[in-house]
C-alpha cells in the first residue's frame, strides 16, 4: 500500500494521512493508491502539513508498517527513549522498528 | 568569559524579532516552505525525524552558570526535559514547536546566546580547546582569537553563501584537543622569536571524503589573523565547487589545486587585502583579551587527595586533568553513563551542572567536542564535595577517554540524514565493556560512531570507528581502526565487510582482544595498531 506522511507545520509532529486529515498514529494511515500527488499538493498548500511525501507500507494484523526503517522510527519515536514514544515506555519499540 | 556589548546584544535581539516576523508569515501562509526553509535554517531550526530541532551555538564551548540554567529551562519549557550536547560544542533540542521557536530564541538572547549560523553554508560556531585557559601546556588562552574570529564571521555578508558549510577551530598548545586538523581551517597560536602568531591548517574535514588539513602557513602575525583567514575564505568562495555539494567543501579545492597552488593564491589575495587597510585594529583584540583573564586563583592550596574511597579515587584518576595553577584541576563531567545516550543531559542535570559551575569553577564551564562538560578551574580540595554532588545527579561516571566514553551522533533515532542508529550501538558497547570489566585494562581507547557518511560522530578519527550504513533497508555497521583527532591526526581504515548490530559489538570486543594480546608495555590501542598494522585485526575478525 502507499501511504502519506509529513510533519505538522506548527508542532513539527510526525503525521499520517488518514483519508480526511492528518493523524499522529501510523495505524490510521490509509492507502492513497494513485492519489498521492494530488493530496500532497492540496494539503501542503493548505498548510495542514509540511515536508510531506508518499511511502510504501504494508498492513497486517498488527497494523500499518512502513517499508523503510526510517519511517518506522518516525512512526513511534526514538527507539532509545521509550518514555517518549507514542506508546510510552514500550520496551518492544526497538523490535518493531527493526 | 566574553560578555556582549551593546552591538552584540542589538544584533541578536534584532534577529529574534526578524525571525518572529518570518515565522508569523509562514504560519499565516505568506511564505511557502521553500521560502521559509532557508530563513529558519539561518536560525538553527532544522526539521528532523520527529519534530523541529534547534541547534544552539556555544562559542568555543564556553558557558556560565546563568547560560547553563537557561539551557535547562529551555529543555523544560520548550522541549521534553533534556538536551543533547554535540560534537561541535553546541547543544541541540529535538522537540521544538515552530510556533514557540521565536520565544525560545528570545529567552536565549536574554543570556547572550543564539542559534545563528548553526546551519547553512556559512562560517559555523568557532570551536576550541575545552581546557583553554586552564591547560598547563598551552601557550596562551586561544579563546580571545576564537572570539575575534566569531565577531568577524558573524553576519559576514561575503561569507553567508559559501559553496558549503565552514568550520574553524583555534588551539594554542601542541596537544590538540579540538580535532584542529580536521576542520576547514585549523589555527594554532604559536610563538616565533618571542612574538605570537598563527599557524594555518586549511582543508581538513571528515564526512564523505576525510582529509587531514595541511599547514599552508606556519606563522601569520596576530594583527593579520583576520585578513589571512579572509584570504583563505575568498579563494574558496571564488573557486569552491557549487555544482556538486559532495565536492563543495574547501578540502576538495585544496586537494584538487594542491596545497602549494592554493597557498599561492591565498598569499596573493592576502597581499591585496593588506593593501586595503581593512584589518581590524589590534585594539579590538586587546579589548577582548581581558574577558578571558585568569580568575583569581588562590595560592598555597593543598594538593593532596584522600584516596580512601576507591570510587572517588577512580573518578579522580579518570576525570580530573592537571591544571596550570597549583592546587587546581579541570574536572570532566562525563555524559556517558553505562547504557546511556552519549551527550544527553536532563534539565535537572543541567541545572545541577550550572550550580556546580558557579560554586566550584569560577562560574564557567565548557562543552567538549567529545560530548562531555568540563569544569575548568576546580580546587583539588573541593573535588570530593564536587564528586559527591555529581554522583547524586548521576554524573560521576569515571570513564573519560576510555572505551565507555563514546562519541555518537544522534543517528537514525533522531536525524533525517542518518542511515543507521548510532546510540543503541554505543549503549550496547558501553554495557558490554562495563560488564566484562576490561575498561580499565584497555586504557585510553577512543571509540566514535556515526550513523551516516557525514561523520558527525567523527568515526574517521576514532581509534576504533563505527559507521552505520543502509544495506538494502537493513542497518549495517562498518568497523574502522587507527584514526586519531589529536596532534597525531590520522584517518581510520575500514577493516572489511560490515556487521549487523550484535555483530559490531562482538567485533569491537574482538579487536580489543587482539590489542590486549599483542600490545607492548605502555602502548595504547592506537599505538599497537600502528605498530602491527591491520592484518592481525582482520584475521581475528574474518578468519
Amino acid at each position: 500500500m502507499k501511504i502519506l506522511t509529513g510533519n505538522d507545520l506548527k508542532s513539527g509532529a510526525v503525521v499520517w494521512w488518514d483519508g480526511t486529515g492528518w493523524s499522529i498514529y501510523v495505524n490510521e494511515a490509509v492507502d492513497v493508491g494513485e492519489r498521492a500527488g494530488e493530496i500532497l499538493a492540496r494539503e501542503q498548500s493548505a498548510r495542514r502539513v509540511n515536508a510531506a511525501y508518499a511511502i510504501e507500507a504494508s498492513r497486517d494484523a498488527n497494523g500499518v508498517r512502513p517499508a523503510h526503517i526510517k519511517d518506522r522510527v518516525r512512526a513511534l519515536g526514538p527507539t532509545v527513549r521509550p518514555d517518549l514514544t507514542l506508546k510510552p515506555a514500550d520496551p518492544e519499540v526497538g523490535n518493531w522498528v527493526i | 568569559m566574553y560578555l556582549y556589548d551593546q552591538y552584540d546584544q542589538a544584533m541578536v535581539d534584532a534577529r529574534v524579532e526578524e525571525f518572529r516576523d518570518q515565522t508569523r508569515r509562514r504560519l499565516e501562509g505568506k511564505l511557502s516552505e521553500d521560502q521559509f526553509k532557508p530563513l529558519r535554517l539561518m536560525n538553527g531550526l532544522y526539521l528532523q525525524l520527529h519534530a523541529y530541532m534547534l541547534r544552539v551555538a556555544i562559542p568555543y564551548g564556553t558557558l556560565n552558570s546563568r547560560q547553563m540554567h537557561m539551557l535547562a529551562d529551555i529543555g523544560n519549557k520548550y522541549d521534553r526535559g533534556y538536551g543533547h550536547f554535540t560534537t561541535r560544542q553546541n547543544i541541540q533540542y529535538n522537540w521544538i514547536k515552530l510556533e514557540e521557536a521565536p520565544d525560545l530564541l528570545a529567552d536565549l538572547a536574554s543570556v547572550e546566546m543564539h542559534a545563528i549560523q548553526t546551519s547553512g553554508n556559512c562560517i559555523r560556531n568557532i570551536s576550541s580547546d575545552h581546557f583553554a585557559g586552564a591547560a598547563a601546556d598551552e601557550l596562551v588562552d586561544p579563546r580571545p582569537y576564537a572570539e575575534l574570529l566569531r565577531q568577524w564571521s558573524s553576519f559576514h555578508p561575503e561569507f553567508s553563501f559559501l559553496p558549503r558549510k565552514f568550520k574553524i577551530a583555534v588551539i594554542a598548545s601542541d596537544t590538540d584537543r579540538a580535532a584542529m586538523k580536521l576542520h576547514d581551517i585549523g589555527i594554532q597560536i604559536v610563538e616565533r622569536d618571542g612574538a605570537l602568531g598563527a599557524a594555518f591548517y586549511v582543508g581538513g574535514g571528515m564526512g564523505r571524503t576525510p582529509m587531514v588539513a595541511p599547514c599552508i602557513r606556519e606563522f601569520v602575525p596576530l594583527d593579520q589573523l583576520v585578513p589571512y583567514a579572509e584570504a583563505c575564505l575568498r579563494v574558496y568562495n571564488r573557486y569552491g565547487r557549487r555544482d556538486n555539494k559532495y565536492k563543495a567543501r574547501i578540502k576538495i579545492l585544496v586537494h584538487e589545486l594542491g596545497k602549494e597552488e592554493y597557498a599561492r593564491q591565498v598569499e596573493e589575495e592576502f597581499a591585496h587585502l593588506l593593501s586595503q587597510g581593512i584589518e581590524p585594529p589590534l585594539a579590538e583584540l586587546e579589548r577582548i583579551k581581558p574577558f578571558f583573564a585568569d580568575p583569581e586563583f588562590e595560592f598555597g592550596l593543598p594538593t593532596g587527595i584522600d584516596r580512601s574511597d576507591p570510587d572517588f579515587a577512580l573518578w579522580v584518576d579518570r576525570n580530573a586533568v592537571p591544571h596550570k595553577a597549583p592546587g587546581y584541576v579541570s574536572a570532566v563531567i562525563s555524559l556517558k553513563p553505562v547504557g546511556g545516550i552519549p551527550g544527553d543531559a536532563s534539565a535537572a542535570q543541567m541545572h545541577e551542572m550550572a550550580e556546580l559551575t558557579k560554586q566550584y569553577s569560577f562560574d564557567e564551564c565548557r562543552v567538549t567536542h567529545t560530548q562531555n562538560i568540563v569544569l575548568p578551574h576546580v580546587k583539588i580540595a573541593d573535588l570530593h564535595a564536587l564528586w559527591t554532588r555529581l554522583d547524586a545527579a548521576g554524573l560521576a561516571n569515571p570513564n573519560i577517554d576510555t572505551i565507555e566514553d563514546i562519541i555518537a551522533c544522534p543517528g537514525l533515532d533522531y536525524c533525517s540524514l542518518a542511515n543507521a542508529r548510532s546510540i543503541p550501538v554505543a549503549q550496547k558497547i558501553s554495557q558490554r565493556f562495563s560488564a566484562n570489566g576490561r575498561t580499565a585494562e584497555l586504557g585510553e581507547l577512543k571509540l566514535k560512531i556515526s550513523g551516516c557518511i557525514n561523520a558527525c560522530g567523527h568515526h574517521h578519527a576514532g581509534h576504533i570507528g563505527i559507521l552505520g550504513v543502509d544495506k538494502k533497508g537493513v542497518e549495517n555497521y562498518q568497523l574502522l581502526l587507527g584514526g586519531s583527532e589529536a596532534q597525531d591526526t590520522s584517518l581510520a581504515r575500514i577493516t572489511g565487510p560490515g556487521f549487523d548490530e550484535p555483530g559490531i559489538v562482538d567485533a569491537v570486543e574482538t579487536v580489543t582482544d587482539v590489542y590486549l594480546r599483542e600490545r607492548d608495555a605502555g602502548e595504547r590501542f592506537l599505538d599497537t595498531y600502528r605498530r602491527i598494522g591491520m592484518e592481525p585485526f582482520k584475521e581475528a575478525l574474518y578468519g
